[in-house]
This record gives structure tokens, C-alpha cells and sequence, in this order.
């Protein structure tokens, strides 16, 4: 068993291929729900009273602080009852959103006073500020930030493999173990991970550059 | 619950050695990621393109291929392929060390390249010899500004380390696991686990704020005393999030 088998690997592309459809799957509903709730707890930390701000940002100080892996595994012990990559898709998204909710907060502290000062002179209503004022333009500068943290989620979605969702490491540690070739599937799901995240994170680099980070 | 807790209570001897493995792998692997992010970094800041590019390809690899399939590699893939074997802990330290290596000699690099101009240029006035212009001009004023994104990043290797679980070396949610296994208690047994994480992550973050505050006080510059009780994940999300692609 030395050496690196090419027949092995030829016979592993197809399912590391295809357990890399649901890595992607898995990322990009993650990605949704990070960047959709991380918004409403933005917009949740700036509410009037400090009964509302102090418990949401303690809370996602926590998530932050704690690994993604243990919330993984502690939710899939919780809910046993649920399907693994919905757990997975709506733990990804929430761990994230700790982080995104800090980006959408450096963003909207990025709005100038004087358009909030505006939108009272014009007798906005909180909703119509928020809508047609303040949240266009603060999701404009975040947006580079956000695809930073997709690409990381991206790179963390091995993890679903250990609260048994079929993503892509998962096949390939299925793979390696059936037919005793961890160094070939290994090898193939990484440089498949390295093929799919280098362009994204060029592209990323280019965007950032011409919004002029 | 209170099933737990005794449980834990009797369980104190296998929980500390699995504290100490976690805080191992973290310090260790943090050591060893700082080196790289220095070699890396430093390499990265070279005039020569040879070295340049030898940093970038390996930065690039290592930040591209996740560190779930770095360590995956090193624990089963490796063997049979070279015939050396790595004990699980060490597996840890070592792709800890290699993938933080890489992110960290970006902030190498930002910092270094962040410490005005005119400091290049004054040392180069004064006849400085390249090693000394860095030891003694350069990476000073740059070590500042690297301890928040380092911080960020140790607190990043930490949350990796329950990784180690899956390899099976005995660390502090290994031990949790089987508590909860034995008990029955899964609310709690994992609870607790977020708790010592969170602990453990908050205490990391105090020493680098002293860290901090020291390199400052080195410079001559504030300190800002009221910074030090402070967790800034949150500050530092922000930062490595719109300092680059990651």
C-alpha cells in the first residue's frame, strides 16, 4: 500500500465530485442565512432599549467564541429528529451571522449622521429610513466582507462530514475507508477544494479593489 | 444534571489531561504558525521574485485546501504514502500550525508594509544593514500592529482544536463526549464544552491584550487602559474580514 494509486483515484472523482454538490449546496443556503440574519441582528443591536442590545450581542459574542464544531455536534444530539444538513446549513448560517451582524454593524455605523439627521427632518418613518436610506448604502460597503466570510464557510464545511451530511469530505472519507485509499480521496477532495477557492478568492480580491477597500 | 456533575466531579484527573492536550495543540500550534507567518510574510516583502513566489504558491495552498483536509491528510493519507506516522496531537500541532502559518503571514505582510515609508528610508539615511533596519525599525512599529489579528487568529486555532477529537487524541471535548456518553446529559455535557471554550477563549484574549499593551508602552505610544478587560472578536471580525480575502 505505498505510493499514490491512480486507478483509486480515478474511481473516487465521481463520488467526491458528488458529494461536492452538497458542500456547495451546503454553502451558499449557509451564506443566505448568515447574510439574512445577520442583518436583522444588526438592525436588532441598534433597537432603542438595552434590553434588547445587551442579551443579542452577548449572544453572539458567545457563538463566536465557542467552536463551530461542538455547536455542530451539540445541535445534531439535540435534534435528532431533524435531517443532518438542515442542522448543518442552519448552524453554518447562525455562527456566521455572529460574524456577518458585526460586518452589517460596521457598515451602517459607516452612513453618515447627517442622512439619519435627513430622514428625521423629512419625518421618515423607522421602517422607510431603514429601506430607502440607510440600508442600501450600508449593504453596498459590505458586500466584499460578506463574500470573504462565504468563502470561509466554504472552507468549513468538512465539518458537516462528522453530523454525517454526504458533503464532499465525507464521501471521501467513505471512500478511503471501503477500499483502504485515504491518500488518494484525501488528496482529490483537496485539490478540488483548492481548484474551487483559489479563482473565488481572486475574484474577491478584484471586487474589493474596485470598491476601493 | 446533578448526574452530570458528579460525573464530572469523579471524572477531574481525565479532564484535566484533556484541558491540557486542547491547551497543547493550541499553544504549540500557535508557535509554530507564528514562525511560519514570519518566514512566510518576510518572504512575501522580498525583492527577489524566486522567494516571492515560493511564499505566495504556499500561502495559497494552505489557505486554499481547508484544514479539515490538512489534517485528514497528515492522519490517514500520509502512512501509507511515506511510511511515517504522526501521533494525533502532534498531526494537530503541525497542520495548526501550517494553515494559521499562512493566514498569519498575510497580517506579516499588512503590517510590515503598513510602517510609513519614510522609516525605510530614514534607516537606509542612518547606513543601516538590511537585518538591522528590520530588527530594530521595522518590525517593532509592525508587531504593534500585528497582535490584534493575531489575537483574532489564536482564537480562531483554539475553536479548531476539537478537530483533534476526530483523530482521536484526548482532548477537552473528547473527554466531555464521553461524560455525556456515560450520563446521558447532552444539554448540559455540551454546554459545559461552549463554556470552557469560551473561558479558555476569553483568557487567551487577556494575555494578548497585555501583550498589547506592552508593545505599546515600548513605542511610547497610549495604551488605552481601558482596552484590556475588552474581547474584541468582534472589532478584529470586521478587520481580517475587509483586510483581504481570506
Amino acid at each position: 500500500m505505498n505510493g499514490f494509486d491512480w486507478n483509486a483515484a480515478r474511481d473516487a472523482l465521481p463520488l467526491v465530485l458528488e458529494g461536492f454538490r452538497v458542500t456547495l449546496l451546503a454553502t451558499a443556503l449557509g451564506t443566505l442565512v448568515a447574510a439574512v440574519l445577520g442583518l436583522a441582528i444588526a438592525v436588532a443591536g441598534r433597537a432603542p432599549s438595552r434590553f434588547v442590545t445587551v442579551p443579542v450581542r452577548a449572544v453572539m459574542e458567545f457563538i463566536r467564541s465557542t467552536p463551530l464544531l461542538v455547536q455542530l455536534v451539540g445541535a445534531a444530539a439535540l435534534f435528532t429528529a431533524v435531517e443532518p444538513l438542515t442542522i448543518g446549513i442552519v448552524v453554518l448560517g447562525v455562527h456566521y451571522a455572529a460574524y456577518t451582524s458585526e460586518v452589517y454593524r460596521a457598515g451602517i455605523d459607516g452612513v453618515p449622521k447627517g442622512q439619519w439627521e435627513a430622514c428625521r427632518a423629512l419625518s421618515l418613518t423607522p421602517r422607510r429610513t431603514w429601506q430607502a436610506v440607510i440600508l442600501p448604502q450600508a449593504v453596498r460597503n459590505v458586500l466584499p466582507a460578506l463574500g470573504n466570510y462565504a468563502i470561509s464557510m466554504f472552507k468549513e464545511t468538512p465539518f458537516l462530514a462528522v453530523i454525517t451530511v454526504q458533503e464532499m469530505v465525507f464521501e471521501a472519507r467513505k471512500y478511503g475507508a471501503d477500499h483502504f485509499a485515504y491518500t488518494e480521496a484525501f488528496t482529490l477532495a483537496g485539490l478540488v477544494f483548492l481548484v474551487a477557492s483559489y479563482p473565488t478568492s481572486l475574484l474577491m480580491r478584484k471586487l474589493e479593489k474596485r470598491l476601493g477597500h | 444534571m446533578s448526574d452530570f456533575f458528579s460525573a464530572f466531579v469523579d471524572d477531574l484527573p481525565q479532564l484535566r489531561s484533556g484541558l491540557w492536550v486542547t491547551l497543547q495543540a493550541t499553544v504549540l500550534g500557535a508557535l509554530l504558525a507564528l514562525l511560519l507567518s514570519f518566514v512566510l510574510g518576510l518572504m512575501s516583502v522580498s525583492r527577489m521574485l524566486v522567494t516571492r513566489g515560493v511564499s505566495r504558491v504556499v500561502v495559497e495552498f494552505f489557505r486554499g485546501t481547508s484544514l479539515y483536509i490538512q489534517l485528514f491528510w497528515l492522519y490517514y493519507a500520509m502512512p501509507p504514502l511515506t511510511g511515517y506516522e504522526l501521533t494525533p496531537l502532534l498531526c494537530g500541532v503541525v497542520a495548526f500550525g501550517l494553515n494559521y502559518g499562512a493566514y498569519g503571514s498575510e497580517v506579516v505582510r499588512g503590517a510590515i508594509s503598513s510602517v510609513p515609508r519614510a522609516q525605510y528610508e530614514a534607516a537606509v539615511a542612518l547606513n543601516m544593514t538590511p537585518l538591522h533596519r528590520m530588527r530594530k525599525v521595522i518590525i517593532p512599529q509592525a508587531w504593534v500592529q500585528m497582535i490584534p489579528s493575531f489575537t483574532n487568529l489564536l482564537i480562531q486555532l483554539l475553536k479548531c482544536t476539537p478537530l483533534l477529537w476526530l483523530i482521536s487524541a484526548a482532548d477537552l471535548m473528547t473527554v466531555i463526549q464521553q461524560l455525556r456518553d456515560r450520563t446521558g446529559e447532552t444539554l448540559t455535557a455540551y454546554l459545559t464544552l461552549l463554556v470552557a471554550y469560551f473561558v479558555l477563549a476569553y483568557a487567551l484574549t487577556l494575555l494578548m491584550n497585555l501583550l498589547e499593551r506592552s508593545a505599546k508602552r515600548r513605542l511610547g505610544l497610549p495604551t488605552g487602559a481601558g482596552s484590556l478587560l475588552h474581547s474584541r472578536s468582534a472589532t478584529e471580525a470586521v478587520a481580517s474580514a475587509t483586510g483581504g480575502a481570506r
